[in-house]
């Protein structure tokens, strides 16, 4: 019975590898979506100008306080009511990367501002522009504490696209949940699933902890 | 917009967002317990130097990591039943919940023990403390308050974990959101509430981990 159960969720990895796909795809692209809107935002409350920061902080404590369930339903339930249609594809890649930004601006402006401010006043006796300031002074250095807890927040947000399957995004998990109809065997198809994406995740998290020991081990050396 | 909003139908289901909103409080509550005795086991674990087990440890802690809960949740709502294992809702829920959040807090726990130079444990036992004396006036007092800080952000993120639950028909916030949504069709009126009512949770939460933070800086000088 097993054996017949092994054999049949062989014949449906297809699906699976379909459902891998989706996964990077909406992973992938809310990857890049949230660390070019967290970089900018991050960099936005790093600036001294109050009402953007209080505004951010808001935007954040708002995407912090609520479960990222809650807030698919929101988007995917609550859009169409004022006339905005979305897939279940876009839906998700809005969503997670509205969520993901919230994380990464956080990371972002916590690691500018742990910069000591004698170098900005530095830069700007040398009359560095604002740009030529945070380009060539401020992320530079920023990238250090930036880095490792990025790549965690990567591997969050990957884990996190799973959720997106409730609203009929077939990624893995979808793929693994609709398997289990036919085959009844949850340890085996969870398993499977489980193990795809920890394909993607345990690099990820020994690349986190590589920075980690690299970059603030250089930083102690100094 | 606000016109539209039907708060009556929200006073309505009241008693089902509070019966909701008190489900999602003590599943964390009972969650976080077991998180605790799961991290702490697998934190000695990790450190007893035995192979096997610091094996077997690092196992959970890493394969915890590298999934997402939805698929640990599944594993065992849809794995549990086939090895014969009759378990209701809640409980799978609780035992997924606190099988994720205690791997994170192992290595929360782990690392706050790691902060503590090894230099101030061979003072110690320079100094002729006994092992107890050493854990209570040295270690934990310093490892704590490194501790306290994350594990009240890993409490948060418990919390709002515990909204997938509802995907597995326990009667918790999101739930409740649900029924209200798809009962009335109403899901701006069901979900909008149901997110207020978590982001009351969470600023509790944040609440007390502020104070516990000031209160922790204040204590170590």
């Amino acid at each position: 019975m097993l054996h017949a159960y092994f054999s049949s969720l062989i014949d449906s990895l297809p699906v699976f590898f379909q459902g891998l796909w989706i996964t990077i795809q909406v992973s992938g692209a809310s990857l890049v979506g949230a660390t070019v809107f967290g970089f900018c935002l991050g960099i936005l409350r790093a600036c001294q100008i109050r009402f953007i920061k209080h505004t951010l902080a808001a935007y954040v404590d708002i995407v912090r306080g609520t479960p990222f369930l809650v807030q698919i339903f929101i988007v995917f339930f609550i859009l169409p009511e004022f006339g905005i249609q979305l897939e279940a594809f876009s839906a998700s890649v809005i969503c997670l990367t509205f969520y993901g930004t919230a994380y990464i601006s956080e990371i972002v402006a916590a690691s500018i501002m742990a910069i000591p401010h004698g170098q900005t006043e530095a830069a700007k006796a040398s009359g560095l522009s604002w740009y030529q300031r945070m380009r060539l002074i401020i992320l530079p250095q920023a990238m250090r504490p930036i880095l490792p807890p990025l790549v965690g927040q990567y591997v969050l947000l990957i884990k996190d696209s799973s959720v997106v399957s409730v609203i009929g995004l077939t990624d893995v998990a979808r793929a693994g949940w609709l398997t289990v109809q036919r085959i009844p065997e949850g340890l085996m198809v969870f398993g499977l699933v489980g193990i795809l994406y920890f394909v993607i995740c345990y690099p990820l998290i020994h690349l986190a902890n590589w920075f980690e020991k690299r970059l603030t081990g250089e930083a102690l050396h100094l | 917009m606000i016109e539209a909003f039907n708060f009556r139908v929200i006073l309505e289901y009241l008693p089902l967002y509070l019966s909701g909103l008190w489900n999602t409080v003590w599943i964390s509550g009972a969650s976080l317990v077991l998180a605790l005795v799961f991290a702490i086991a697998a934190c000695v674990g990790r450190l007893s130097g035995v192979r096997w087990v610091t094996f077997l440890a690092s196992f959970y802690i890493e394969s915890i990591r590298s999934t997402p809960l939805l698929a640990q949740l599944y594993f065992l709502y849809f794995g549990l039943p086939t090895l014969g294992l009759q378990v209701s809702e809640w409980q799978t829920g609780i035992l997924a919940l606190s099988l994720n959040c205690g791997a994170y807090m192992a290595e929360i726990i782990r690392a706050g023990i790691m902060s503590v130079s090894k230099g101030q444990i061979e003072a110690a036992i320079a100094s002729g403390l006994t092992f107890v004396q050493r854990l209570k006036l040295i270690i934990l007092p310093q490892a704590i308050g490194v501790t306290i800080p994350p594990l009240l952000g890993q409490m948060i993120v418990l919390v709002k974990d515990s909204s997938l639950l509802s995907l597995i028909s326990v009667l918790e916030l999101t739930r409740a959101g649900q029924l209200l949504a798809s009962d009335r069709i109403m899901p701006m009126e069901g979900f909008l509430m149901t997110a207020l009512l978590y982001w009351l949770v969470y600023i509790c939460l944040k609440a007390l981990s502020t104070f516990s933070q000031k209160r922790l800086i204040h204590h170590s000088r």
